[in-house]
């Protein structure tokens, strides 16, 4: 990876739309983007390795696309433009999955096609690829994937090995059911267990990034030295 | 989009033709004017809308029918694996295909006289979709649709596996409603027609964990060698209220809870779906609906008269 984003083939903007997203401009952890399909799609890995590759296809294309044209967009319909654009490159993505992973997509049914209602494609196609060239727009959806990907791999993993034992379907932990010593986790397998983690992946980067966490709104003032905690 | 400005020698070729027509030329003359309009005018806005979706339909058409015969295969495929499966056919790595036609025979059986129908090919003959035609199906009266399904199609398509003549297994399809979806599934029977061998749902959407759980391995393995018809009068169990079964009616029901096997009758009982009555209830119900007079009762008596002559 990084000696390709060493190559000088690639600008100095091209690095940085790439590489951003992974952590400093996360998608799912800094912009909470994206969080639906996170949810539903990682209680297995591969199932969540699919669904990434689908989401960072789809607004890479999607943003390259709305980019090309972005000069003769008229306004008034703008958004609509866009979806037109995202909604046929998700149909075209469920259909290859349908023709050549047909078991993935079954196991993914309703949510590849809710790619066209992820925040992350439209975000990117309205923030980024209207205002930018097709190929840094490429490259911005490549590197907003990766970093949704990202996040989805470390959700699934905690989730597939805590929840049932097993790592991309292969027995990582030996299960009590089949004489081994692992009691799985059942609530790994249900969706709130997504919110734990990705609470705690969220935390953790800004714990290391502090610049990314949001000012409070509020101040929870101390009594003692609270100058208005009286009234 | 922007494909005019690639220097490919094809493309040249392809617009030079297309110069020779004259719509073309006034298609070229046309776009240039719209792409040099104020990209609000209402003109522009039009043409972009109708060229936009022009593009966009001709690469989804494009995708659908390419993919189509791929995705037909995958299913054909996906459903014979499932009826290998219940029939305890399926190994791994074989070819799916050869030992489906090697050891599994399609027949279609008339629901209402319980006789197979030769006059229809097997192989093309898709249950489902006749279900939807109101030529080829029959309203269920409503007292009777115990499956919640209302419509059933006139002929069913069964599976044999067949072993040196021998008949080994009935494969026999059902569907009902459980809590949110309907379940497609099949059960596998002795060529007793009495006996279960397996069961299978191929597509359900269940609760995923809860009744969901009916495609679990180990929870499927409970039905092998349980029973299908009452051979004596079975009475209410005090765990379950939809055990009740009169002589030669279907009796096999899922219980609440584990089924304690020194009890009488517990050969017609199944452990009921923890966490999911709903849908064990509907479990029952499809069961029963299809292995009933309304379903596949006919057809067994008739299958079980043959191999005792």
């Amino acid at each position: 990876m990084s000696a390709i984003l060493n190559d000088s083939i690639l600008n100095d903007e091209t690095k940085k739309v790439l590489t951003a997203p992974l952590v400093n401009d996360n998608p799912i952890t800094l912009q909470v983007l994206g969080i639906c399909s996170a949810l539903a799609v990682t209680s297995q890995m591969s199932t969540s390795l699919i669904m990434a590759l689908a989401l960072t296809l789809v607004t890479a294309f999607s943003s390259a696309a709305i980019s090309a044209i972005r000069n003769h967009i008229p306004s008034s319909i703008r958004i609509i433009v866009q979806m037109t654009i995202i909604a046929s490159l998700v149909i075209v993505v469920d259909q290859l999955l349908k023709a050549f992973a047909y078991d993935v997509s079954k196991q993914l049914s309703v949510f590849v096609g809710l790619i066209i209602t992820n925040c992350i494609v439209m975000g990117r196609a309205e923030g980024y690829a209207m205002k930018n060239p097709p190929l840094e727009s490429f490259m911005d959806g490549i590197g907003n994937g990766l970093g949704y990907s990202l996040i989805l791999v470390i959700v699934a993993f905690f989730r597939e090995t805590l929840g049932s034992g097993k790592l991309l379907g292969i027995e990582v932990f030996k299960l009590t059911k089949d004489g081994g010593w692992y009691d799985p986790n059942g609530l790994m397998l249900l969706p709130p267990s997504a919110f734990f983690i990705i609470g705690l992946i969220i935390w953790g980067v800004r714990q290391w990034k502090p610049a990314q966490a949001e000012k409070s709104e509020y101040k929870i003032m101390s009594i003692a030295h609270g100058e208005g905690g009286h009234h | 989009m922007a494909e005019k400005k690639i220097p490919c020698k094809q493309m040249a070729a392809i617009s030079e033709k297309l110069n020779e027509y004259e719509s073309y030329r006034k298609f070229i003359v046309y776009k240039d004017k719209v792409l040099a309009l104020g990209n609000d005018s209402l003109e522009k806005t039009i043409a972009i809308a109708v060229a936009l979706c022009l593009v966009c339909a001709v690469l989804v058409s494009f995708a659908a029918v390419a993919l189509k015969p791929l995705q037909i295969g995958n299913k054909e495929d996906d459903m014979k694996k499932n009826i290998l499966d219940v029939a305890g056919l399926l190994e791994e790595g074989a070819n799916i295909n050869t030992a489906f036609a090697q050891k599994i025979e399609a027949k279609i059986v008339d629901l209402e006289t319980g006789a197979y129908v030769e006059n229809i090919n097997a192989n093309e003959y898709d249950q489902r979709k006749a279900a939807k035609d109101p030529a080829q199906s029959v309203a269920i009266p409503k007292d009777k649709d115990i499956a919640h399904i209302r419509v059933k199609a006139k002929y069913a398509k069964v599976f044999l596996v067949k072993d040196g003549g021998q008949l080994k297994s009935i494969i026999l399809p059902m569907h009902g409603y459980g809590l949110w979806s309907t379940l497609y599934g099949f059960l596998s029977l002795d060529a007793d027609g009495q006996t279960v061998q397996s069961i299978n749902f191929y597509d359900q959407a269940e609760t995923p964990g809860l009744g969901g759980e009916v495609v679990n391995p180990n929870w499927r393995a409970l039905w092998k060698g349980k029973k299908v018809y009452a051979e004596t009068e079975q009475h209410s169990a005090d765990k379950g209220s939809i055990a009740e079964a009169n002589i030669g009616e279907p009796a096999l029901s899922l219980i609440k809870g584990a089924v304690d096997t020194t009890r009488p009758g517990s050969q017609y009982q199944v452990d009921g779906l923890a966490g999911a009555t709903l849908t064990s209830t509907g479990v029952t119900n499809l069961v029963r609906y299809w292995m009933g007079n309304e379903g596949f009762a006919p057809y067994l008596k008739k299958v079980k008269s043959v191999q005792g002559s």
